[in-house]
């Protein structure tokens, strides 16, 4: 392990013991450590197992995705603005999650959620990356990833139009602003299968991405299969967004800030941003779950709100002060 | 036998030939020059010899086999491909996109065998970059960066070397650098395929000159033998007068357009 995953990786450590301490009952540090150990009370460990430890994985896990994500993506496109969000992966990804909640196609398996998610994900991908790679414009790219978030927040909008019910509304509210409060150490099991695949994928795919730095033709020259590339990191970004997506519904710029920050300490070099950004983006959405939680406010805030509200700005400050043209 | 041998390569886009019936060799120790007028299919066929195209008709055969057929990898053991595009995005230091030209040998600037770690350093001391490894690509001049991807290209070490306009927008000092790198290199042995413009350096520094126009080869020959006021005429539509130096040298003045 580098040196920047360790710090962060210790990092994460501590944000995600701190994010135990927090809920409605007060629960000492050695009660929380004790229940993980299944050394405390059936109460406490209750209270651990069942709550605050599949809460705080879920934020974990699904900031993981999301950052390495926007990694591998910004490595393919060769654009530190490509971002799940942004490209409207993780819309699309929630559009499709929202439609079998809506038409109750969910009931059918506990693997429906995630494989709608997951299709959505890969659709947008794909979707993007063709075009993106046909017209190799920046600008181009993000636009088509706007149109694509558009399109599908329309759809969303005439789903919600369409509810029947208070309680389905409310379902797709929480859906559109993402949120890990109430996960199961079972709602991220389902998931898993799709986000462990697409984050190996992109491992496999990472010594390619540095090629690229240099441009797709010089990559080709330097022997690399652009085709295989192209094919891997979409797949594997689309799978794990869509894993996402499934666990937390739509959270943006995660992967744009967590690979914007690491870069530096990596030397700049694609391959070795996966993993660190990876962890950073758990880290953040950790702290972002553990501020959600921390703000006094009557109703809680959704965890996707918090971080677009940090996210955003820092997307604009990225996009205004690209060094390289 | 020769090293690369192209034989009757043609391409064709929306009916239009970009490449005709194109058939040259390259052998070790020669440095080789692509001249032609813009849009004569110099690049494509560059493009063509390295695989990257797959031609119509015609192969393109490289140490015996199709180049076609090679894996990428395999080819880009053999051949090192510096484009006119290089678009870098990050300004990562100079001996990490170095070491980039030792992809093909399973390697990436995180992780560099002792023997890629060796050629990298190589490279950067054939292209005059010593104390530069690890200045930001974005700190460097112009001439500066057309070395570090020259070193890149360098950093394979294959037999053949294949550069697309490696001197364009250099100034004068840097140009004939650059190209004394690669007279060099063809010294020691290795082939070089290159396209230059400016003919003043394809007549001074080229072994072999292949003249291009409207997608065929329509001479071939070192520069004295075909570098001649009429044939600069007729591929390049300029005026030029000739005088031969010495035995081997000539000097080129283009008095302007025919």
């Amino acid at each position: 392990m580098t040196r920047v995953s360790g710090i962060l990786s210790a990092g994460l450590v501590a944000a995600l013991v701190f994010s135990l301490l927090l809920g409605s009952v007060p629960l000492p540090l050695d009660r929380i450590l004790g229940a993980i150990a299944f050394q405390a009370s059936e109460g406490d460990q209750l209270l651990v197992w069942q709550i605050r430890l599949p809460r705080s994985i879920a934020a974990a896990v699904v900031g993981a995705a999301l950052g390495m994500s926007g990694a591998a993506l910004q490595g393919l496109l060769r654009n530190p603005l490509a971002e799940p969000g942004i490209l409207g992966v993780s819309a699309t990804a929630a559009l499709f999650a929202t439609f079998v909640l809506y038409f109750r196609l969910v009931t059918a398996g506990p693997l429906v959620l995630p494989i709608a998610a997951v299709s959505g994900a890969l659709l947008a991908t794909l979707v993007v990356a063709a075009a993106a790679l046909r017209n190799r414009s920046v600008v181009t790219l993000i636009l088509i990833g706007v149109g694509l978030s558009s399109f599908s927040a329309a759809l969303m909008a005439l789903l919600m139009n369409l509810a029947p019910d208070p309680f389905s509304l409310s379902d797709m509210v929480n859906w559109m602003l993402g949120t890990v409060a109430n996960r199961s150490f079972e709602d991220i099991a389902f998931s898993a299968p799709f986000l462990i695949a697409g984050i190996a994928i992109m491992l496999l795919t990472r010594r390619g991405l540095s090629a690229l730095t240099l441009g797709e033709e010089m990559a080709e020259g330097l022997g690399l299969n652009l085709k295989m590339q192209r094919l891997g990191v979409i797949a594997g970004a689309g799978l794990a967004t869509g894993a996402a997506v499934a666990l937390a519904g739509s959270i943006g710029f995660v992967g744009i800030v967590a690979p914007h920050i690491v870069r530096p300490f990596v030397r700049y070099d694609p391959a070795r941003l996966l993993i660190p950004s990876a962890i950073l983006g758990a880290l953040l959405l950790v702290l972002a779950d553990v501020g959600v939680r921390l703000l006094p406010t009557d109703n809680e805030l959704k965890l996707g709100v918090v971080a677009s509200l940090i996210g955003a700005p820092i997307f604009v400050w990225i996009a205004s002060r690209r060094r390289l043209a | 036998m020769s090293l690369f041998c192209a034989d009757r390569l043609s391409y064709t886009v929306k009916g239009k030939p970009l490449v005709l019936e194109a058939s040259f060799a390259l052998e070790p120790g020669t440095l080789t020059m692509l001249v032609g007028p813009n849009g004569a299919g110099k690049t494509t066929l560059l493009r063509l010899a390295l695989g990257l195209l797959k031609p119509d008709s015609g192969t393109a055969t490289l140490e015996g086999s199709d180049v076609s057929k090679l894996a990428p990898v395999q080819r880009a053991r053999k051949v090192a491909y510096l484009p006119q595009q290089r678009p870098l995005i990050w300004p990562q230091p100079v001996r990490d996109i170095v070491a980039l030209g030792r992809f093909a040998f399973g390697a990436a600037p995180g992780k560099l065998s002792r023997e890629d770690e060796a050629a990298t350093a190589r490279a950067i001391a054939t292209c005059n970059l010593e104390g530069f490894e690890e200045r930001a690509a974005d700190t460097l001049s112009g001439g500066e960066l057309s070395r570090v991807h020259l070193a890149r290209a360098l950093a394979a070490e294959t037999a053949l070397l294949v550069t697309d306009e490696p001197v364009a927008a250099l100034d004068p000092r840097y140009q004939h650098e650059v190209l004394r790198i690669f007279s060099d290199l063809a010294r020691e042995g290795k082939a070089l395929l290159t396209v230059v413009h400016d003919l003043g350096l394809a007549a001074r520094y080229a072994d072999r000159l292949l003249w291009m126009k409207d997608g065929r080869i329509v001479a071939e020959g070192t520069p004295r033998e075909t570098m001649t006021s009429d044939r600069l005429r007729t591929v390049f539509d300029i005026k030029a007068r000739i005088d031969a130096t010495d035995a081997e040298a000539i000097s080129l003045n283009i008095l302007g357009p025919a």
